[in-house]
């Protein structure tokens, strides 16, 4: 059923929101915009049913602190779950990563489980923090995938996950050069930047999913600068192989 | 080698403090001379390395007074100084170098008996160790350089550990945070400074509950907003006792909020309210912030815009005017690295003004902009060139940390 107006619902924004992560809601409803796709957005408070009506979900990063809030909320109701069970789009962003994958590692350590979104292990990445841009190849069409990531957790993918890309520069999951991870129309990923201001072609893969098929393209100069400027931005080798292509 | 405090410095320590002041003094003065910079940074370096303890010892000799927070340090400090020059002047940092080296040259290069240090958040654990304040001031605590602090949470800890040290806080009882953190001090002066970002406090610092976020902020567990001491009135800073101090010098209830943090420390280090209150309001131009320069065909208005919370107070400063606005964005040094955070601040205030952007992350912002709604009439490579495209008249410009001491300088060159 094609959608009169494209729901998106930015779940606890004001908890999950520490690295400009809202910055995809804003991004999405632009381009549906500039198509003439009417949208909805609305911004779930903590302590506020999470309307199970959307069409898309975006769940940002967030402090340790503010993902255990975070959790007890959406442990406390099943308005996400139910919406994504009956094939609502979602993008989870870092600790929202964390939140829809099966466990992930809490703030003292412990082991919990998380929604299980995603057929997704989250663990602590060894070593120091990863923190930088990050330029990986997406899986869904091979374009460059863009993002700025700043986390200690991982991502360990089990047989139901796909990545949804692969590493040139960064750290990603922290396992295999992989970055982020895929299944059916949920989107895991540790890139902010935001992720969907700067891979357009993601943001209209989840406007497609929503609307029901295929959107026209949409060229958006400045936003293409962007993107040239922050390849051009990374180092390496297998980065500017990824230009080229 | 071994030395016992007897009250005075022993003389081998003493002959290396020497030696070690005139080297620093010769590098900040290289650096000044053929850099341009103001030394401060270089001679504190060159201090820490050829006499490693001698600020703690050096700070023993003054009243140290401590500024931090993550906006308004340099605004509030210089306020502070100004009002505790009533009495006697201060030395202070009023360049701005707020990390160990800048810290420990004010210090060991201070003649006047009272110092009073604007420190960067992250080292004011270590500002307080190493100095031994007689009393800090706390402004506010949120996210900022988010690559190097990447949990405001865990600053708020640092701080509290710290400052179960220190005799006297004046502190921001609307910001949970800092009322958390300075919990541990032998006294709190509170001041009701308000609290222009709230979204990294919406949970109770002491438990981890969703706070009731109100005009007074509490938890469950407890935990809320003090009874402020000090509190604001529109243009005015009203003092314990019921009277009412005016401030009308620098825009926008943020710079109110700064005074009013100011004007409750001095007050605390002696000085009368009102005589306090005047000499702060003289304070008008920052490390060039707030300054209005004219360049050719403009008068220019400099604002330092450099995290979500301090792009609202900047924008709220120009809101409500028809003046073109070039705004300067770069992500390097203390700016932060992550642009992410353009999206935390709503630029729809802008909508219908004239704006262009420069600096080396124009294009993200340009990008910010364009979903915002705002129409971008150009970017540019550096203000200079920026301004050539901006019609004749006043401009607001609004610009991050680097980005700001860069246009400052070009501009100061260019008047």
């Amino acid at each position: 059923m094609r959608p009169e107006r494209v729901g998106i619902v930015v779940v606890y924004p004001r908890l999950l929101g520490l690295y400009g992560d809202r910055g995809n809601g804003i991004a999405v409803q632009h381009r549906a915009e500039a198509r003439g796709i009417p949208t909805s957005l609305v911004e779930v408070e903590p302590g506020d049913p999470i309307p199970e009506q959307g069409d898309l979900y975006l769940v940002g990063g967030g402090e340790d602190r503010s993902m255990t809030a975070a959790a007890r909320l959406l442990d406390a109701q099943a308005g996400l779950r139910r919406a994504v069970e009956a094939g609502a789009g979602c993008l989870a962003v870092c600790a929202g990563l964390q939140l829809l994958a099966r466990e992930y590692v809490g703030h003292d350590g412990s082991v919990r489980p998380g929604l299980g979104l995603l057929d997704v292990t989250c663990g602590r990445l060894p070593g120091p923090r990863a923190v930088g841009e990050v330029v990986a190849r997406s899986e869904i069409d091979g374009s460059a995938l863009l993002g700025f990531e700043n986390h200690q957790g991982d991502a360990v993918l089990g047989p139901l996950a796909r990545p949804l890309g692969v590493v040139a520069v960064g750290r990603g999951n922290g396992h295999d050069r992989l970055e982020g991870a895929r299944q059916g129309r949920v989107i895991g990923t540790y890139l902010h930047g935001p992720v969907l201001v700067r891979n357009p072609a993601l943001a209209d893969w989840l406007l497609a999913q929503a609307v029901g098929h295929d959107l026209a393209p949409l060229a958006d100069a400045r936003v293409e600068r962007l993107r040239r400027e922050r390849l051009r931005a990374a180092p390496t080798l297998r980065a500017r192989r990824l230009r080229r292509g | 080698m071994a030395t016992t405090w007897t009250g005075h410095t022993p003389a081998p320590a003493h002959l290396r403090l020497t030696a070690a002041l005139a080297l620093g003094r010769l590098a900040a003065w290289l650096s000044r001379a053929v850099l341009g910079r103001s030394g401060g940074v270089i001679g504190g370096r060159v201090l820490a390395a050829v006499a490693p303890d001698a600020t703690s010892r050096l700070a023993r000799h003054h009243r140290v007074v401590l500024v931090s927070g993550t906006n308004g340090k340099s605004t509030s400090t210089a306020m502070l100084a100004a009002a505790l020059g009533v009495q006697r002047r201060p030395a202070t940092n009023a360049d701005g170098a707020n990390t160990p080296a800048g810290l420990c040259w004010t210090v060991a290069t201070a003649s006047a008996p009272d110092v009073v240090l604007e420190v960067d958040e992250a080292w004011l654990p270590w500002a307080v160790r190493t100095f031994d304040p007689v009393a800090v001031v706390l402004l506010n605590l949120a996210r900022d350089q988010l690559h190097r602090n990447p949990e405001v949470s865990r600053l708020a800890q640092r701080w509290r550990d710290a400052l179960s040290a220190v005799p006297l806080v004046v502190a921001n009882a609307d910001d949970p945070w800092v009322v958390w953190a300075a919990g541990t001090a032998e006294r709190q002066v509170w001041v009701a400074a308000g609290q222009e970002w709230d979204e990294d406090s919406l949970m109770c610092p002491a438990c981890g509950d969703l706070l009731d976020r109100g005009a007074a902020w509490s938890c469950r567990c407890g935990t809320a907003r003090p009874t402020p001491d000090w509190v604001l009135r529109p243009g005015a800073i009203v003092a314990p006792n019921g009277d009412a101090v005016r401030y009308a010098t620098l825009p926008g209830n943020s710079n109110l909020a700064n005074a009013a943090m100011a004007l409750a420390a001095a007050v605390e280090l002696g000085i009368p309210p009102v005589a306090a209150g005047r000499s702060l309001a003289g304070v008008r131009v920052v490390a060039g912030r707030y300054a209005t320069t004219r360049v050719g065909n403009h008068e220019i208005r400099l604002v330092l815009a450099k995290n979500p919370a301090s792009w609202r107070s900047a924008l709220d400063m120009i809101g409500g005017d028809s003046a073109a606005v070039l705004l300067a964005f770069n992500a390097e040094g203390a700016d932060g690295r992550d642009t992410s955070w353009l999206y935390d601040v709503d630029f729809s205030v802008l909508r219908g003004r004239s704006v262009v952007v420069c600096g080396s992350r124009a294009t993200d912002l340009a990008v910010r902009l364009e979903m915002a709604g705002v129409e971008v009439a150009g970017q540019y490579a550096d203000e200079r060139t920026a301004l050539h495209a901006i019609r004749p008249g006043t401009v607001d410009l609004l610009a991050t940390y680097t980005a700001f001491q860069h246009a400052r300088r070009a501009l100061t060159r260019a008047a």
